[in-house]
């Protein structure tokens, strides 16, 4: 079932970010990895590299992935510089070799944000984008109570538009692109998908006030306009989502001010 | 020898279910708090499970080894979710999606499972549009669908070629909200180990901490494994790299009974092989079938030329031409076997030969460029990322991979494995698919499972149990399993030999392949399940897993699932084997009619496979459920 490539085999130089764990000092080591294959992935040279060193009894080089086709949004490396790598619109595990010339250094490093610390190489922790999911990424529809999927029509545009935000992947290269180290490209997709859908309309406040809350405690920095996220996202999210969050965010703010919530508790019934 | 009471309510098939629910027993809601469930795995049927059971009111651990529920593989769907909406007003209904499913399964699946999973399949896309699923839609604001193998109705929901993602993306933002309401605990990046079992009911797990290295022992009232499907013990298939079987595995071991492994899928859509560096297979959505057309040149000497060359009369269309009622919307098991008779015959594409030409240059006429991008634009990139070719230019090349497991832990009705208080959902059951899954079917099953399955049949195991009577880690039982996990990861760091965990991944891989894939033989077999046990041992003698065991260690986290896919490939074989007939998936060479399609054995094998552990070194025991149909007449599988 394995047959030989064509293709030119190449070589290359890397330098690779080896941290043993937490808090702990890193530095670049470099590996050789030579005879690869252009079609194979970056994934899969790191596999081959691994391979090398676990034969040799080295601890061999941690990074994460998983579904290696773009859409889990667990692989999270900085390639040359860049979060996923050199090409646009794609995730590091649809990196191919093809990428790089024959001879060239390629640099290797994590996802690096002070919300997201390395746990270990290439590693790093990113469960604060769970947390601010958590404190109101979601329509609360109790498993069971739903009317008819068609009882509520949603206009093809809102729904094609609430599509484009909810494709994001949650992997974090907005912010390991941004020098501030913002989410509100990861924050406002999700704020962008639920508030474009009727369904959503009920929390739509309450969502943005309480995911921008979560965003600013985990330690998130702000949006200064320069759009390296949806550069590096590998969805192409547009950063016109996060105007529209801070449209959501002050309309949120200024009804809250204006319309304080009941004070009256649930009552007991009979 | 196990007890095996699929406990199949009695009357007609569309009153069961709902007779079932009246007559299970209850938690009172006071009650439902006292009560720990632990959840492992989060992908669609579990996280959907542990969000809706914290709803309920019980105490809901949810276990997952990624660093978040989102990256579960449930993820990676591209094409679709059925359901028997009939929005479509072209004849639709539960009883034909449930005759779809259990004929398309090859009559292997309960019928009364089945006709079930088609009941709720209507009340999940009513609750994933709730949850803000953003499902394809008309101008006019309503549902839009799509056909899938082995259907003749549009009945397939869809967002883009990414359903999967959204509908896990909208579990997940279920599970978020009860984690953050504090209704479910979610502990990350730690992997199930082993079941602990105590009185002779599933009370408990181990986990391992993948970043600190340390056992972790987890107790509750009932043990859910929504785990997924083994197809990675092929080492090459259409799965995450991380989808693994140890969970399950490791349950069978602790006496949960494994039914019908050799029932795996082999997807006829994939991007072809085409190195032996090779990490993983990605998958050309089914749906592309309901605009392209598969083929492969009439002629061997035009196996190389360019396929845009190729006049129209020297193209064999061949699906189309064997099947014509179903054409290339044959079922997977059927259309991946006919790709793998084309390509022996010597008329495979590509610079292996094994391959076949998916054509959408049909649909770009009728339907523009433009017209197909909206539909399929995400898996024309992804084609293009892989093989670096343009596929709006020249017919994609695809061959078949393995893509899914229809076989896992045997449940019954409930979704209760033989081990009381141990329930398995999802792909890790064995219970919906018979011998082949319908494309679009396994998104439903997951959610049915977690959504509207289990928050019902779970209550009635509980209400037998004591409330607040969960046992104590401190118990014997907890200890005994710590320690056996505790022997494996020392016996793995210690054998210090001179070959990577992938090199032993990759040799069982080619064997399983070769032997237990598309098509099977007694003999080949046979082969297997000698040379299987002597690259076990192999294995044992001369993996190297290099670094400690109390941090994180990749090594370690691959070479216990892959010492795990050695023993489920041996049952695999010794089940394929003793099966001897050719059912859905499963593909005997000995048994087949003189055009190649399955010839099954209703009288001897129309039941299910539960095998029983008895024991390292022994063989297991084979046990029978017998399928009893009463309402669907068996008869010979026809897509013509």
């Amino acid at each position: 079932m394995v047959a030989e490539s064509s293709s030119k085999l190449i070589s290359v130089t890397l330098r690779v970010w080896r941290q043993a764990g937490p808090g702990q000092a890193g530095k670049f080591v470099e590996y050789q990895a030579a005879n690869l294959n252009p079609n194979m992935s970056l994934l899969e040279m790191l596999d081959v590299v691994n391979d090398d060193l676990e034969r040799k009894g080295e601890d061999p080089i941690a990074f994460a992935h998983d579904c290696r086709e773009g859409i889990c949004g667990t692989c999270s490396l900085v390639i040359d510089g860049k979060p996923h790598g050199p090409h646009r619109g794609i995730a590091s595990c649809q990196t191919y070799m093809r990428s790089f010339a024959d001879g060239a250094t390629i640099t290797i490093e994590p996802f690096r944000a002070k919300p997201f610390p390395v746990i270990k190489d290439l590693i790093s922790d990113r469960s604060a984008f769970d947390k601010i999911q958590q404190a109101g990424g979601f329509i609360t529809a109790r498993t069971g109570s739903a009317c008819d999927a068609n009882a509520i029509p949603v206009p093809k545009g809102a729904a094609d538009l609430a599509m484009d935000a909810a494709q994001c992947i949650g992997c974090g290269a907005c912010v390991a692109a941004c020098k501030n180290a913002s989410a509100m490209l990861f924050v406002a997709a999700k704020v962008s998908h639920l508030g474009l859908l009727p369904q959503g309309q009920a929390e739509r406040d309450r969502r943005v006030l309480s995911m921008v809350k979560t965003m600013d405690e985990a330690g998130f920095g702000n949006c200064s306009n320069q759009y390296e996220c949806s550069a590096a996202c590998p969805k192409l999210i547009s950063h016109d989502f996060i105007a529209r969050m801070n449209r959501d965010y002050l309309g949120a703010v200024v009804r809250s001010a204006f319309q304080p919530e009941s004070q009256a508790a649930g009552g007991g019934g009979a | 020898m196990a007890k095996l009471e699929s406990k199949i309510p009695s009357g007609p098939l569309a009153d069961k279910w709902r007779k079932h629910k009246a007559e299970i027993k209850l938690v009172n809601p006071a009650n439902k708090r006292k009560y720990e469930i632990i959840v492992v795995g989060a992908g669609l049927a579990g996280s959907s499970a542990a969000a809706t059971l914290g709803e309920l009111g019980y105490k809901v651990k949810c276990i997952v080894f990624h660093d978040s529920p989102r990256r579960a593989h449930s993820i990676a769907a591209q094409g679709g979710i059925n359901a028997a909406k009939n929005y479509q007003n072209d004849g639709d209904s539960v009883y034909r999606l449930f005759y779809d499913t259990i004929k398309g399964g090859d009559y292997r699946a309960r019928e009364a499972n089945v006709h079930r999973l088609a009941e709720v399949s209507v009340n999940i896309i009513d609750q994933c549009v709730a949850q803000g699923v953003p499902f394809a839609r008309e101008y006019g604001g309503l549902l839009a669908n799509r056909s899938f193998g082995g259907a003749q109705v549009s009945r397939t929901f869809y967002a883009r070629g990414q359903t999967g993602q959204q509908l896990l993306l909208g579990a997940y933002s279920a599970l978020s909200r009860t984690v953050g309401q504090g209704l479910v605990q979610l502990v990350t990046q730690h992997e199930m180990v082993d079941l602990v079992i105590v009185n002779g009911h599933a009370k408990g797990v181990i986990t391992r901490d993948l970043v600190t290295g340390k056992l972790v022992r987890h107790s509750a009232d009932a043990v859910i494994l929504a785990t997924g499907g083994y197809g990675n013990v092929f080492n090459l298939s259409t799965y995450a790299r991380g989808s693994n079987a140890t969970a399950i595995w490791r349950a069978y071991k602790r006496g949960a009974c494994f039914g019908n492994p050799c029932f795996t899928q082999i997807h006829p859509t994939c991007i072809p092989v085409s190195g032996d560096y090779q990490s993983k297979l990605t998958l050309m959505s089914e749906s592309l079938r309901n605009d392209g057309r598969i083929w492969v040149p009439k002629k061997k000497e035009d196996c190389k030329k360019d396929p845009n060359t190729i006049p129209e009369e020297d193209r064999d269309y061949y699906l189309e031409r064997i099947y014509p009622s179903f054409g290339n919307l044959a079922p997977r098991d059927v259309s991946s076997r006919a790709a793998k008779r084309m390509c022996d015959e010597g008329r495979g594409v590509g610079e292996t030969g094994l391959g076949v030409y998916l054509d959408l240059s049909d649909a770009i006429k009728r339907l523009t460029e433009a017209g197909v991008r909206e539909r399929y634009g995400n898996l024309f990139d992804i084609y293009h990322e892989i093989t670096n070719e343009n596929a709006y230019k020249t017919p994609m090349r695809i061959y078949p991979a393995v893509h899914y497991t229809m076989g896992g832990l045997w449940v019954d009705y409930n979704l209760m494995s033989n081990v009381p208080g141990l329930f398995v959902l999802g792909e890790a059951n064995f219970s919906d698919h018979g011998a082949n899954r319908l494309g679009a079917s396994a998104l439903m099953q997951g959610l049915a499972d977690g959504y509207f399955v289990i928050p019902y049949t779970i209550g009635d195991y509980l209400a037998g149990q004591k409330p607040n009577a969960k046992p104590s880690t401190e118990a014997a039982e907890f200890k005994q399993a710590e320690e056996n996990v505790a022997a494996i990861v020392k016996r793995l760091m210690s054998a210090k030999g001179k070959e990577p965990v992938n090199h032993f991944h990759k040799r069982l891989g080619q064997l399983m392949w070769t032997y237990c894939g598309m098509a099977r033989t007694k003999e080949g077999l046979e082969k297997a399940l000698q040379e299987i046990p002597k690259l076990r041992e192999e294995f044992w003698a001369n993996v190297n897993v290099p670094g400690s065991a109390d941090n994180m260690n990749q090594a370690l986290e691959r070479a216990g699932r892959v010492a795990d896919f050695m023993e489920l490939g041996e049952l695999m074989c010794r089940d394929a084997l003793t099966r001897e007939e050719s059912c859905g998936g499963h593909f005997r060479e000995e048994y087949q009619y003189p055009d190649g399609e399955c010839k099954r054995d209703d009288e001897k094998f129309g039941h299910v496979a539960a095998w029983e552990y008895q024991g390292e070194g022994q063989t297991p025991l084979r046990n029978v459920e017998t399928l009893a149909y009463e309402f669907v007449k068996m008869s010979v599988r026809s897509y013509k």
